[in-house]
């Protein structure tokens, strides 16, 4: 009989792609959530600590990048950083309770071990925004991807200039990380908080988030066109308007970053379900700059 | 590239060569209500089950590389926590004997995403490394359109190629392991009159195509007419049933989702196969769906095998092998499609 000698897969000797990409494939760090803290009545914090020290101590992230959080027999979903890169694998991440995998995840118990896959996609350029003026603006949930840059700002605050944050939720009990309100101010970081729907308690502005953006815009002479960086977060909706005025205040669209949003079952740019034609989310973003969002077809 | 003949008696030596591994050809498998003979791929067991002169299979040979489910872990579940095991399978070679260009070619366009440098797969690869291929040369149908995507040639991505010349068939042989095996063949060096007759045939299927498609363009013309009209009456007709995914060699979208065992101590992690027609495949948390009607769905898939894919590879991701248009209740063909997207109109 005649023998056909293929190579198996581990032992691969003449291929061509590296055995410890192919074993690293659906190779998940072992990680446990080690406090849990609400937020609002859907949304938690859930500190989650890579077991093995030395694997704690090499992950490393930039800000703006994600994770795969897997609950084995559950589900597994994508979730950004909202940690500082400096704290390596003691990770923070804020979840939405929407389903399957996040409503169970707000049941568990301190201690549960939870897979994290990762780091994955792109970063915001925080390096490149230095000696330069900040925009940081978040709408609902969005503030969760923009803490883990802003936490990077924080720690160099002296390498940029004027910071602020404008945040719009849509009532104030949905409000994220009001404990760090303070913090952040004490930064020098001019921050500003409108909601859609004021309740009793509420005494700032009632609006849309473009309203104070406007006046941002106005403040600076309707001219953003130097030493400008905006990050813009939040839901789609809000990217239109929000980066159109500041398009007409003259901020160039290579300085306007955005973290985009889809479905993703991989992360690895292979299940094909975060595409947007030739792009894909999970590779090539989930941060893009304004003009590469521009020129993908129903990206936004 | 070397050149070989040998009789075409001598095919079932080659056959008996081969057979003791698993080895997956065309097969018949009844008839449609047309009368027509129906082909799948299969595990064949015996010559005569073997089918080379099969006109297209409704499937492509996608399960055995892309089943439409796979594990991709499993856990060992318990009080203190889980332990997860991944198998990346040991796959024992399989002979793929009976490829038609297309088919091969949809391999190769797979291989760019799935065994490329970032992240490869290696449930694929695994599999892909361990294929042998025996090509064949087809027959244009009706519904081919293959010229027109340039696949209706291969020059890679298999191990030998054979053309029937009647008597005899023409070997293309692409690797080491294809020449040991035929040496067991009465093989013999090609005469020129072996040349002539290959290049005769080759002009005789060529003037056979009769489905084409107008590609020229297409890029452009896609971004341009990304609004237009034509798409929403296409999107009426689509049943976003999925169907043209599930048959495509070259669509490879899954999803990913985990099952605890009934005797909850045990967990798997699978992937299935998915569509980008069905209806929550870009549906994000929250609810919003970045593609809720079934016109944008199909849109995008044009968008992505035509457009995207051509952007990064330069090439479609798409072999013009007319099995999505066959398998449509809707009867939606690329080619139907295309040409009103270029022309502007949606035939009733
Ligand atoms: C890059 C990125 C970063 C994200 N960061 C956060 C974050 O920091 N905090 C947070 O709360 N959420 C975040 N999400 C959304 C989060 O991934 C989904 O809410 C989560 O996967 C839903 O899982 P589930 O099992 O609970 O939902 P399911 O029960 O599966 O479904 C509930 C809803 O969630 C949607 N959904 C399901 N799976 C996914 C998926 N893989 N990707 C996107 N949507 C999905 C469904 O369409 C459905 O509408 C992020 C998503 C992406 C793509
Ligand atoms: S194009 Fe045809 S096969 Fe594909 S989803 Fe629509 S109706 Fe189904
Ligand atoms: S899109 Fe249709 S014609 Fe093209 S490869 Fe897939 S099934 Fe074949
Ligand atoms: S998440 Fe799978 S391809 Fe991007």
């Amino acid at each position: 009989m005649n023998k056909l000698d293929f190579v198996d897969v581990l032992p691969a000797q003449q291929s061509s792609t590296r055995k410890s990409d192919l074993t690293s494939f659906e190779y998940s760090y072992k990680a446990e959530i080690t406090n849990v803290y609400g937020l609002t009545d859907t949304e938690k914090l859930y500190q989650i600590r890579i077991i093995n020290s030395d694997q704690r101590h090499q992950f490393t992230f930039k800000p703006g990048q994600f994770v795969m959080l897997e609950l084995p027999g559950i589900g597994e979903g994508p979730f950004s950083i909202s940690s500082s890169p400096t704290r390596h694998g003691d990770l923070e991440l804020c979840i939405r309770a929407v389903g399957n995998l996040t409503n169970f995840l707000g049941r568990v118990p301190r201690g549960t071990l939870v897979g994290i896959t990762g780091p994955f996609g792109t970063s915001f350029p925080v390096e490149e925004m230095e000696n330069s003026d900040l925009l940081l603006i978040a709408g609902g949930l969005g503030i969760v991807p923009l803490r883990a840059p802003l936490f990077s700002i924080l720690e160099n605050r002296s390498r940029y200039k004027q910071i602020d944050i404008i945040y719009g939720a849509r009532n104030p009990s949905e409000l994220l990380f009001t404990y760090q309100y303070q913090m952040w101010r004490q930064f020098d970081i001019n921050l500003k908080i409108i909601v859609d729907q004021a309740d009793a308690t509420w005494q700032g502005p009632v609006g849309l988030i473009t309203e104070i953006l406007k006046e941002r815009i106005e403040a600076a002479g309707n001219d953003l066109s130097r030493n400008t960086y905006a990050i813009v977060c939040g839901p789609p909706v809000m990217f239109h308007f929000v980066c159109d005025m500041l398009i007409n205040a003259q901020l160039p669209m290579q300085k306007i970053f955005v973290s985009l949003e889809r479905r993703m079952h991989c992360g690895r740019g292979k299940c094909c379900r975060c595409n947007i034609g030739a792009t894909y989310t999970c590779l090539s973003g989930p941060v893009f700059d304004y003009w590469s969002v521009l020129n993908m077809k129903e990206a936004i | 590239m070397l050149f070989k003949v040998f009789p075409r008696n001598e095919l079932e030596t080659l056959y008996d060569v081969l057979a003791g591994h698993h080895l997956v050809g065309p097969q018949a498998r009844g008839k449609d209500q047309a009368d027509q003979e129906i082909f799948a791929f299969d595990y064949i067991h015996s010559f005569a089950e073997l089918r080379l002169d099969f006109t297209s299979t409704v499937h492509s040979l996608k399960r055995f590389l892309l089943p439409p489910r796979e594990i991709l872990s499993s856990f060992n579940l318990d009080n203190s926590g889980w332990e997860k095991h991944i198998d990346l399978g040991i796959y024992k070679p399989h002979v793929f004997f009976g490829l038609h260009p297309c088919d091969i070619n949809a391999l190769n366009k797979l291989d760019k995403v799935l065994t490329g440098p970032v992240y490869p797969d290696p449930f694929y690869t695994g599999k892909r490394k361990n294929m042998f291929i025996v090509g064949v040369n087809c027959s244009p149908q009706p519904w081919c359109f293959c010229k027109s995507m340039g696949t209706d040639t291969v020059l890679s991505g298999f191990d030998m190629f054979l053309t029937d010349m009647g008597d005899k068939y023409f070997v293309e042989i692409q690797s080491a392991t294809a020449y040991d095996i035929l040496m067991k063949l009465p093989i013999a060096q090609p005469t020129e009159g072996d040349h002539r007759r290959f290049v005769e045939l080759m002009d005789e299927r060529n003037s056979k195509f009769t489905c084409q498609v107008d590609n020229s363009d297409l890029t452009k013309i896609l971004d341009l007419e990304f609004q237009s009209p034509v798409w929403k009456e296409w999107g009426k007709k689509c049943m976003s049933c999925g169907t043209c995914a599930s048959v495509c060699p070259t669509c490879y979208c899954y999803g990913v989702k985990e099952y605890v065992d009934l005797d909850l101590t045990t967990a798997t992690k699978q992937r299935q196969l998915y569509s980008c027609n069905l209806i929550d495949f870009a549906m994000v948390s929250g609810g919003h769906n970045f593609r809720p009607d079934s016109s944008s769905r199909l849109k995008y898939r044009y968008y992505h095998k035509h457009r995207g894919f051509q952007e990064a590879y330069e090439e479609a991701l798409c072999v013009g092998c007319g099995r999505c248009g066959q398998a449509c209740l809707s009867g939606i063909t690329v080619p139907d499609v295309i040409d009103s997207v270029r022309r502007q109109e949606v035939p009733k």
